[in-house]
């Protein structure tokens, strides 16, 4: 469980990190709580040449409403902040819900969204949250920045769309909507493990029974999680009915593509996400009064 | 020579100030217990999951495993040995004592430090807050039931402390 070696840089500036980046490309990667990147480097399923650790950028470490609205947080933020931070339990709620049921206590003490979500694993919860809430990723080389969708950046298991000379340096979110709950269930056998299935949603509710907007998200059922809600009948979409909850998970859960996996048979994570998806969408119109 | 070489390491553990060469690979619960002779860091899975080694980086539980030694230059490390320096027993040490909250001793140097350092932040737990706290602190030789108590026992005792 000892690395294979590697050369070491900590920058101080993120010009200084990102020209670093351009040079050594994919030979290096970047490091930031370390709390995936570390098991890899140690149990040496990772061997990069060279480390660039990112701590000292305390510019990516910020949490704040931007000019557009949303909220922006930087990739430095550790889940414990995100579970903490006043922006977050007021604009978007999921994602600081999200945040503190990753690992354990000491694990969100260092463990960072960027991290996470350049990471990619397909039970992580942070790229379910993100894909669910329409993230957008921004992406920075030392001559351009682009931004990319969450429904874009999640390529497949423990692949992104960040090229190799780009740092993933902030999240922005759609502030929640009035009236929208929002539910976040996840099953796993031994506490702060990766979940086998994880399901979020969120439901806007209009005039009476009338469905604003629902989305709907769904992870460890493949290479990434995926959206949801186009599998729900259309009348199902617009208005509440009788056992709206439990209508909406059984068609979702009767047509939703699960990938084969030997550890966990595809009849038993069928009924995780019919369970799992009636109680996030109870949840959510629960919060959504 | 090349960059994945041993270079000048300098770390600030419990106050003191250790200047060490090591490879930019080295773990750093590897430098504190060979280097720095703090063998009270005990190492476990060196990947993350049991806890054992957990020190304070900055104040903040973290597992020294997943932190390569030139990462903590500039940052204040504390590890069990703080705990008892004066040789009188942290509260949370003394109440796994009175517990009976330990046998083999090797994951109680994550215990303790995890432990002091969230019951800062939650002096009022309940039973079950404690045992979520306690989850990322692997135990293979009490169960769980001893440990619990003791921490609901060091919580009682700090509010008492604070009070007075």
């Amino acid at each position: 469980m000892k690395p294979a070696r590697f050369s070491y840089e900590a920058p101080t500036s993120l010009d200084a990190a990102l020209k670093s980046l351009a040079t050594w490309r994919g030979d290096a990667k970047i490091i930031a709580g370390g709390q995936s990147l570390a098991p890899m480097l140690n149990m040496r399923l990772a061997r990069p040449d060279h480390l660039i650790d990112i701590n000292g950028l305390a510019d990516l470490g910020r949490v704040a409403v931007d000019d557009d609205n949303r909220l922006s947080i930087g990739a430095l933020v550790r889940h414990h902040q995100l579970g903490h931070h006043e922006l977050v339990a007021q604009h978007c709620p999921m994602f600081a819900h999200a945040a503190e049921t990753i690992g354990h206590y000491a694990i969100r003490q260092r463990g960072t969204i960027g991290g996470s979500l350049a990471h990619a694993d397909p039970a992580a919860q942070l790229p379910l949250a993100a894909l669910t809430l329409d993230a957008e990723l921004e992406l920075r080389t030392a001559t351009a920045r682009r931004t990319v969708m969450a429904d874009a950046f999640f390529v497949s298991i423990f692949t992104t769309a960040i090229e190799p000379d780009e740092l993933l340096v902030a999240v922005r979110l759609p502030r929640r909507k009035p009236r929208e709950g929002w539910g976040f269930r996840l099953f796993n056998r031994r506490a702060g493990d990766f979940s086998i299935v994880s399901v979020a949603a969120t439901v806007a509710r209009g005039e009476g029974a009338a469905i604003e907007r629902l989305r709907l998200a769904i992870g460890g059922i493949g290479p990434v999680p995926v959206r949801a809600e186009h599998l729900v009948p259309a009348e199902l979409v617009t208005a509440l009915t009788e056992d709206w909850p439990a209508r909406v998970a059984a068609a979702v859960a009767a047509t939703v593509e699960i990938e084969d996996n030997e550890r966990t048979p595809v009849v038993f994570r069928r009924e995780l996400v019919e369970s799992l998806t009636r109680d996030a969408l109870d949840e959510a119109l629960e919060r959504a009064r | 020579m090349t960059g994945s070489d041993p270079i000048p390491v300098t770390l600030t553990v419990n106050g003191r100030t250790y200047r060490v060469f090591a490879e930019p690979r080295r773990l750093l619960s590897d430098v504190l217990r060979e280097d720095c002779c703090l063998t009270g860091t005990h190492v476990g899975c060196e990947h993350g999951v049991c806890g054992a080694c957990t020190i304070l980086f900055d104040g903040a539980p973290a597992r020294a495993c997943l932190l390569y030694a030139v990462q903590a230059q500039g940052h204040a490390i504390t590890t069990i040995e703080a705990f008892a320096a004066n040789g009188e027993l942290s509260v949370v040490q003394q109440a796994l004592h009175e517990e009976h909250g330990l046998q083999c001793g090797f994951c109680t140097p994550g215990i303790v430090v995890t432990m002091e350092a969230w019951l800062d932040r939650h002096p009022d737990p309940t039973e079950a807050e404690i045992r979520e706290a306690l989850s990322g602190n692997l135990c293979r030789c009490t169960g769980y039931h001893n440990i619990v108590a003791a921490v609901m026992k060091a919580a009682a005792r700090r509010r008492t402390e604070v009070v007075r």
